[in-house]
């Protein structure tokens, strides 16, 4: 059954105190600041809005409640404990513009974070005041632009993104005034590297890579990579929007990467996917370290404080009015520690082991993966063409058939350069019995598109809402309700 | 099985052109293009009059699962866009070598033309994708 919206709860003059009577104070007003009409609000009890509420969260898919395997997007399991913790009234109660002095304790927990992340990452010096991932990312090609700037190279305006990159690396090099110049995969996903030598050039400012790739694999030829690209006078730029495959076990700084930036919200304990708040902390190497956005927490002594303009004269600047968000930091503050260097290493080696087996299973099982030579990270993908093709049963159908087994679907058409793909990541925090329910699921799903594959396409039949008339929603982008706008 | 008529010229980014009487060149994407895409809620199309070099990309095709840039197939000036797309994009999955056509160009250098693919080489392409 399908839940009404909230304005088709509505009574007129219902409202949430209905059940505490309060007395009316009138106020003066000048007929000019009266509105003539009232707003459009639904009307309903305390009691109604939260049933509505209680019972929309019920229908949602979360990883407190399903497997969550939504490739690239890490949907892991975040402990509760680091919530709790970064809630402590120490932390919760500080103003962001109290002093320093009232505010060590929490300077100290973000010198420390900016320690841990550089020795995670390799790299130099971390600025943790970008607000989300896609910040992080504008900050990092922006600091790749003032260092060329800086040495009076202007004319480096081109980013060399591979076609395996995150499609909001290309995005990012356009919003800094950057030209994309696209880089071809090889048939095991790695970069071409005889592509890239015919792409630089003296206007290359910098390579975007993210790796693992968005394929699933590890770049191999990264070393190769970073010499070409030094070699013709541009600079390496990490998407670490995932750090979960890597996690102790290579760092990007030795890779010979410039700039990283990590979505904390991530791999390190925040949950994410509802649009924010998040964390794309940026790590730099020496050449990139003057130009980091500010502020920065410093130590000196005994004592921390913020550095800023003074500190860092040719710093891109401030991203934000203070410096990130905070209680998301905090949390992967305490992650980090509640880890350790121990921990860490084992989120690498068992967000791989899944991943791995996982793949394994689905293969034997008759699964086309994408890229079969090659070892999957923490995220693999199989495609779907051959049944597409035999069967006429998309990856979206299966998409859709998985919710009725209670999984939330892969990733589905992402990354384009693969057909009709699923892009799989299991991460490091289920258990055997959550996967291998997984593998039946899908096991069932091709047998069922064999024996029944209109059915399969109508899917999910179980769900209160059905399939979705997705072209008619992104044509008829009309989403606001209005008196009369839902039918009877 | 993509229907690849005989007479266009292609890419091997899944365009095809058509030449006028006038010289003057078609542009669209191939029923295969439209296939992958899946059904097209958007097209954004380049301006009329504006200079396009040859692999910019000029337009832009966004169905249910995915965006994709078209690319210029060749050097030249936009001389005319499809308007209709506008408020019927899903035109491009219904007739993608007629009524879904992307826009007119007025080519350069007209030798280009033998430098892009024939409807035979096309078709191998697709095979080999297949």
């Amino acid at each position: 059954m399908t839940e009404p919206l909230i304005f088709e709860h509505s009574r007129a003059g219902r409202f949430a105190r209905a059940q505490a009577p309060v007395v009316r104070e009138e106020v003066e007003l000048p007929a000019d600041c009266l509105r003539a009409e009232p707003p459009v609000l639904p009307e309903v009890s305390e009691l109604q809005a939260v049933r509505h509420y209680t019972r929309l969260s019920q229908r949602n898919f979360s990883i407190d409640t399903h497997f969550y395997p939504l490739g690239s997007c890490t949907m892991k399991y975040n402990p509760r404990a680091c919530n709790t913790l970064a809630l402590q009234p120490g932390f919760r109660g500080r103003h962001p513009y109290a002093p320093a002095s009232h505010s060590q304790g929490f300077l100290a927990c973000m010198f420390e974070l900016q320690e841990m992340l550089k020795g995670v990452t390799g790299m130099q010096a971390v600025s943790l005041t970008p607000m989300a991932g896609a910040q992080g990312e504008l900050a990092g090609v922006l600091m790749i632009r003032a260092y060329h700037h800086a040495r009076n190279e202007t004319h480096r305006n081109e980013i060399l993104v591979p076609d395996a990159a995150h499609g909001t690396n290309p995005a990012t090099a356009v919003m800094c005034g950057m030209k994309v110049v696209e880089l071809p995969t090889d048939a095991d996903g790695d970069v071409d590297i005889a592509a890239l030598e015919q792409a630089v050039g003296p206007n290359t400012a910098g390579i975007m890579l993210t790796n693992p790739s968005t394929v699933g694999v590890f770049e191999r030829k990264i070393e190769q990579i970073a010499k070409i690209v030094h070699g013709a006078g541009g600079l390496l730029y990490y998407d670490g929007a995932n750090l979960n495959a890597i996690l102790g076990k290579v760092r990007p700084g030795d890779m010979g990467f410039d700039v990283i930036h990590m979505n904390l919200h991530k791999t390190f304990s925040t949950p994410h996917g509802g649009g924010g708040p998040g964390s794309g902390a940026v790590g730099v190497g020496a050449r990139l370290q003057p130009f980091m956005p500010i502020p920065v927490v410093g130590r000196e002594g005994d004592r921390y404080r913020w550095q800023d303009e003074k500190d860092l004269p040719q710093s891109i600047g401030r991203l934000s009015g203070f410096m990130g968000n905070a209680g998301v930091l905090l949390r992967a503050y305490i992650y980090m520690r509640m880890l350790g260097q121990e921990g860490m290493r084992q989120v690498g080696e068992f967000a791989t082991l899944n991943a791995n087996y996982l793949a394994a299973r689905l293969k034997a099982a008759g699964f086309e993966l994408a890229y079969p030579r090659r070892r999957a990270s923490h995220e693999f993908i199989i495609t779907l063409k051959r049944m597409a093709k035999d069967q006429g049963v998309t990856a979206m159908d299966v998409a859709k058939a998985l919710l009725d087994y209670g999984f939330h679907a892969p990733t589905t058409y992402f990354p384009l350069l693969v057909p009709e793909c699923l892009l799989i990541e299991p991460t490091e925090t289920e258990s055997k019995e959550a996967l291998d329910g997984f593998i039946d699921a899908m096991c069932d799903i091709m047998e069922r598109a064999v024996r029944d594959a209109e059915h399969l396409k109508g899917a999910p039949w179980t769900l209160p809402v059905r399939r979705l008339d997705d072209v008619r929603a992104a044509r008829q982008l009309d989403v606001a309700w209005r008196p009369g706008s839902v039918d009877a | 099985m993509s229907e690849v008529p005989s007479e266009l010229k292609y890419t091997s980014d899944h365009e095809w052109l058509r030449v006028e009487d006038d010289g003057n060149v078609v542009v669209g994407v191939t029923d295969h293009a439209q296939a992958a895409l899946g059904e097209l809620v958007f097209v954004e199309l380049p301006e009329s009059g504006s200079e396009v070099a040859q692999g910019d990309a000029c337009a832009v095709v966004e169905s249910v699962k995915a965006a994709s840039d078209v690319y210029a197939p060749v050097t030249g000036e936009i001389l005319g866009v499809n308007e209709d797309l506008a408020d019927t994009p899903e035109k491009v999955n219904q007739d993608p070598y007629g009524d879904g056509w992307l826009f007119r160009m007025r080519l350069v250098d007209p030798d280009v033309l033998g430098e892009l693919l024939d409807a035979e080489a096309y078709q191998a392409l697709l095979d080999e994708l297949d």
